[in-house]
C-alpha cells in the first residue's frame, strides 16, 4: 500500500523492517519526502506545517510493525493523519425539521457550482424531494440559461428572474417553494473572488435571507496553494456548512482537499467525478487520502469496474486471463472496457506499487492507439492465432494501421512476452517484484 | 458480480498493459530510441523521473536583518505559496544562493531578477498571421476561455481588426449563448452550430465566414476538457487539423490556465501541448490572491511563453504579460 512514497524514502531504510521503535532521526528524515510529496499534491504549505507536526508527535517512539521498514510506518502513520483531518467518515447533507432543505451553492468563478447544483438537484429529485433550482447567477452571461438548460435536462423546475436582484430573487424563490411545496430548493450563485468586498457583502446578503441548511463551497481539485485563501474567506462571510469537491475525474492530486478541510473544518460532502448529471460521489476520506500521497486506490477502481463490466462477461474474461488464453482479441476487448472505466494512466495509478514497480508510468494513450490501429488491421483468426501472420500478411497489416511491418513484428514479440508474464501470474506468482495485487496477496492468498 | 472477479479482471488488464511497460524496459531502450515504434509497448512506456532528490533543509526568517536559514525557509514558502513548485522552487533558491548575496534585500532582488530573466526573450506578440488569422483557445473546465475571447475580440477591435468567433464548444450547457451575449454586447459575429454538432465543422463554418465577410481574424472558442481525456484530447486536434486541411493559418493556440490552479497546471500544458501544439498561456484570474507560479514551471519545462493575463471579469481586464512585473508580484509579502 504505500510503496510509491516509499519508494521516495529511498534508500534511508531499506531493509531495516520492523526495527523497533521510530527514532527522532528516522521520522525526519521521512518527513522531509513527505512533505514533498504533499507540497507536489498541492496541499498548501502552512498546512503541509501543521500536518506534519502533527505527524511527527505520534510518529516518534511509535513501534514498527513487523512487515514494515520505518519509512513504511511513517507513511502510515501520515495516511491516518490525512483521513483523520479529511474528516474519518462520509458526511450526508443535513435534514431540516421541516421542508424545504436549502441549499447555498458558492465559490469561485468556475469552479463547477452550476453544474454541481444540478447534480445536487438531481441527487434530490432521485430521493423524491422534489427540488427547485434556483438561478442566482445573474452576473456570467447565460449562467441562466446553463441551469435552465440543465433543469430541463433533468426534469427539475428552475427559478429565475433576469430583472431582479440576487437576494431578492432568492427570497421569492423561497416563497415559490413553500408554496408550490418543494422539498428541497438548491440555489446556485454567481461565483466570486474572496476579496471582492462588493460580491462577498451581497453573498452575506443571500445567505441571510436564504438562512440555508447547507452553505456548499464549490472547490476545484485542482486548485493549488489558494485554496486556503479561499475556503478562509468563504466561510468568515458565508459560514460555510460543507465542501465540495469537483473535477476529481481529472489527475490532480487534490492535496486542495485537506488545505480547504482544515482550514474550514467543515466535511466534504461530496465530490463531482464527471460532466455528466450522474457524476456526483460521496466522499470517501481514505480513497483521498491516498490519492494525495499518491498510492493506490483500489476500492475505487473496484468499484468503475463493477459499473464497466456484467458479470457473465467478466467471469468470461476471467477465466481466460485464469487459464492463460488471453489473447490479441480479448485484449483489444480488454482495452476498450478499461477505457470505459477511464483514463489508464489513472486506472494504473490506482493499483497498489505501480508506481513503486514500473517507475511513474506514462502511458501514452496517442500511442496506444496506434497499437490499437494495428491489432485492428488483423483479421480476427491473425488475432487469436498470431502464428498465422507471416511476411505478407505484416505487410498487409501495417499499411492498414498506417505503421511499418517491423512495429507488427515488434508488437507480436511484446505481446508474446505478455502472455508469459500473464501466465506467471495465472499461475499464482506475481511476475512484477514490487505490485502489491490485492486478492492474490503476497501470502495472504492462494488462486 | 463478485468483487473479488472484479479485482482479478481489472488486475489482469491492466496487468498486461503493466507487463508490456516491463517487456520494454527489459528489451533496453536503445533500438526503440533511434527508432520511435508506434508498437503496443512502446504506447505505454517513458518513464518520467521525478526529481525526488532530498533537499537541504531550509530554516527560518523572512524579515530577519540576517540572511540566515530562517530567511531562506522563508523565502521557499513564499516561492510555493505562489504555485512555484517544489523542483522549480529549489532551482530558483540554489541559482540564488549562487550569487552570493549579501542581504535579505539583495536576495530578493537577485530572485526577482533571475525570475523575470528567465521568462524574458520570449516571444510574447499575439501572431496575426494569414488571412483570416486564427486564434484556437483551448483548457480545462471553466478556466475562463470564452470571457477571454470576449477580451481578445475586445482589443483586436480596438486595433482595428474584423473579428469572427467561432462557438465551437457545442458540449457544455448555454455555452454558445454565453459567447452570443459577448458577441452582442461586442457587436461581433458570432457562428454556431447545433448544440452537439461537430465543433470542427463550426470552426470550419466561421472560418468560411470570415472569408465571405472579410474578417481578418477567426477566435475560436472551445469546450473546456479535462487533459487525462483523450478522446476529447483528438476532438481538438481535430478542430484544428481541419481549419488547417482548409487552409487556415491556425496562427495562435491559447491555453488558457486557471491562476489558482496548483501543480497540475503543468500537466495541463504538456497535454494541450501534446494535441494541439500550443503557443502561449493566458493565465486568468490574477486579480484574486492567486499567483499562478506553475506558470513559471511551464515556461522553464516546456518553453511556452505566458502572453497574456486575465485580471477581472470586465472586457478591459486582458493584459499583456511582463515578466518583470510579475516577478515583483510574485515576491509581494
Ligand atoms: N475574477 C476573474 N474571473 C474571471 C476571469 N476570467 C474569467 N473569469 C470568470 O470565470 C468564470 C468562467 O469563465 P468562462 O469564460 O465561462 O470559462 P470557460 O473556460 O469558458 O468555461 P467552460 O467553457 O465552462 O470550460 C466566469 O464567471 C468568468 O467571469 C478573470 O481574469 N478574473
Ligand atoms: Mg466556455
Amino acid at each position: 500500500m504505500f510503496e510509491t512514497l516509499s519508494r521516495r524514502l529511498g534508500a534511508a531504510f531499506s531493509e531495516l523492517r520492523g526495527k523497533g521503535r521510530l527514532t527522532e532521526a528516522d521520522v525526519d528524515e521521512a518527513l522531509r519526502n513527505v512533505r514533498l510529496a504533499l507540497l507536489e499534491a498541492d496541499v498548501n504549505v502552512a498546512v503541509v506545517k501543521s500536518l506534519l507536526g502533527r505527524v511527527r508527535e505520534r510518529a516518534v517512539g511509535a513501534e514498527v510493525t513487523k512487515s514494515l521498514t520505518p519509512g513504511q510506518q511513517v507513511v502510515k502513520i501520515v495516511h491516518e493523519e490525512l483521513v483523520r483531518t479529511l474528516g474519518g467518515a462520509t458526511a450526508p447533507l443535513v435534514r431540516p425539521a421541516a421542508p424545504p432543505l436549502v441549499v447555498l451553492v458558492v465559490g469561485l468563478q468556475g469552479s463547477g457550482k452550476t453544474t454541481t447544483a444540478a447534480k445536487l438537484a438531481h441527487h434530490l429529485r432521485g430521493e423524491g424531494r422534489r427540488p427547485l433550482l434556483v438561478a442566482a447567477d445573474l452576473r456570467r452571461p447565460a449562467a441562466i440559461e446553463q441551469l435552465e438548460t440543465l433543469g430541463a435536462r433533468i426534469d427539475v423546475p428552475v427559478f429565475s428572474d433576469r430583472k431582479a436582484k440576487a437576494p431578492k430573487l432568492v427570497k421569492q424563490a423561497l416563497k415559490h417553494a413553500r408554496s408550490a411545496g418543494h422539498g428541497a430548493v438548491v440555489v446556485d450563485t454567481a461565483g466570486r473572488l474572496q476579496i471582492d468586498d462588493d460580491l462577498m457583502t451581497e453573498l452575506a446578503a443571500i445567505r441571510k435571507i436564504a438562512d440555508p441548511d447547507e452553505v456548499l463551497l464549490v472547490v476545484d481539485a485542482m486548485t493549488g496553494q489558494e485554496a486556503v485563501n479561499v475556503a478562509e474567506g468563504f466561510l468568515e462571510t458565508a459560514d460555510l456548512t460543507g465542501l465540495v469537491l469537483t473535477k476529481l475525474d481529472g489527475d490532480a492530486r487534490g492535496g486542495a482537499a485537506i488545505s480547504a478541510r482544515e482550514v474550514t473544518g467543515k466535511p466534504i460532502k461530496f465530490v463531482g467525478v464527471g460532466e455528466g448529471i450522474d457524476d456526483l460521489e460521496v466522499f470517501h476520506p481514505d480513497r483521498m487520502a491516498s490519492r494525495i500521497l499518491g498510492m493506490g486506490d483500489v476500492l475505487t477502481l473496484i468499484e468503475k469496474a463493477e459499473r464497466a463490466y456484467d458479470e457473465e462477461e467478466a467471469l468470461r474474461a476471467a477465466e481466460k486471463l485464469r487459464e492463460a488464453t488471453f489473447d490479441l482479441e480479448d485484449f483489444l476487448e480488454q482495452l476498450q472496457r478499461l477505457r470505459k472505466m477511464g483514463p489508464l494512466q489513472q486506472l494504473v495509478g490506482m493499483l497498489p506499487g505501480a508506481g513503486a514497480a514500473l517507475g511513474d508510468v506514462d502511458i501514452d494513450e496517442r500511442r496506444l492507439a496506434r497499437v490499437e490501429a494495428i491489432i485492428r488491421s488483423m483479421t480476427r483468426e491473425e488475432r487469436r492465432n498470431p502464428k498465422l501472420i507471416d511476411g505478407s500478411r505484416k505487410r498487409r497489416i501495417a499499411a492498414g494501421s498506417g505503421t511499418r511491418p517491423q512495429d507488427v513484428n515488434a508488437l507480436l514479440k511484446q505481446f508474446a512476452e505478455a502472455q508469459k508474464m500473464m501466465k506467471a501470474l495465472a499461475g499464482g506468482r506475481n511476475p512484477i517484484p514490487g505490485l502489491a495485487l490485492p486478492g492474490m496477496g503476497r501470502s495472504r492468498r492462494k488462486r | 458480480m463478485p468483487t473479488e472477479t472484479a479485482v482479478l479482471i481489472v488486475l489482469l488488464a491492466l496487468v498486461a498493459v503493466v507487463a508490456l511497460v516491463l517487456v520494454r524496459r527489459r528489451s533496453g531502450g536503445a533500438a526503440s530510441r533511434s527508432q520511435p515504434n508506434p508498437t503496443l509497448a512502446a504506447a505505454v512506456p517513458d518513464l518520467r523521473r521525478r526529481l525526488g532528490r532530498t533537499r537541504s533543509a531550509l530554516a527560518q526568517a523572512f524579515r530577519r536583518s540576517a540572511l540566515d536559514e530562517a530567511f531562506w525557509e522563508e523565502l521557499e514558502e513564499a516561492l510555493l505559496a505562489a504555485d512555484v513548485g517544489t523542483e522549480v522552487t529549489a532551482e530558483l533558491l540554489a541559482e540564488v544562493r549562487a550569487r552570493h548575496p549579501a542581504t535579505p534585500e539583495a536576495a530578493r532582488v537577485a530572485l526577482e531578477e533571475l525570475i523575470a530573466d528567465s521568462m524574458s526573450g520570449a516571444d510574447r506578440s499575439l501572431h496575426l498571421d494569414g488571412n483570416p488569422a486564427v486564434i484556437l483557445v483551448v483548457g480545462v473546465n471553466g478556466t475562463g476561455k470564452t470571457t477571454t475571447i470576449a477580451k481578445l475580440a475586445k482589443r483586436l477591435g480596438d486595433e482595428g481588426h474584423r473579428v469572427v468567433l467561432a462557438a465551437a464548444d457545442t458540449f457544455r450547457a448555454a455555452a454558445v449563448e454565453q459567447l452570443r451575449t459577448w458577441g452582442a454586447r461586442l457587436e461581433v459575429p458570432v457562428v454556431a452550430g447545433a448544440s452537439g454538432a461537430d465543433p470542427a465543422s463550426v470552426a470550419f463554418e466561421a472560418l468560411e465566414t470570415a472569408r465571405r465577410e472579410r474578417a481578418d481574424v477567426v477566435v475560436v472558442d472551445t469546450a473546456g476538457r479535462l487533459q487525462s481525456k483523450t478522446n476529447l484530447m483528438d476532438e481538438l486536434a481535430k478542430i484544428k487539423r481541419v481549419l488547417e486541411r482548409n487552409g487556415a493559418s491556425v496562427s495562435e493556440v491559447l491555453l488558457v490556465l486557471d491562476g489558482t490552479t496548483g501543480q497540475n497546471a503543468v500537466g495541463q500544458a504538456e497535454a494541450f501541448r501534446a494535441a494541439v501544439d500550443v503557443t502561449g498561456l493566458v493565465l486568468t484570474k490574477l486579480d484574486g490572491t492567486a499567483k499562478g507560479g506553475a506558470a513559471i514551471a511551464i515556461e522553464r519545462r516546456l518553453g511556452i511563453p505566458v502572453k497574456e493575463l486575465g485580471v477581472g471579469e470586465g472586457l478591459d481586464d486582458l493584459v499583456p504579460f511582463d515578466p518583470r512585473a510579475y516577478a515583483e508580484a510574485l515576491l509581494e509579502p
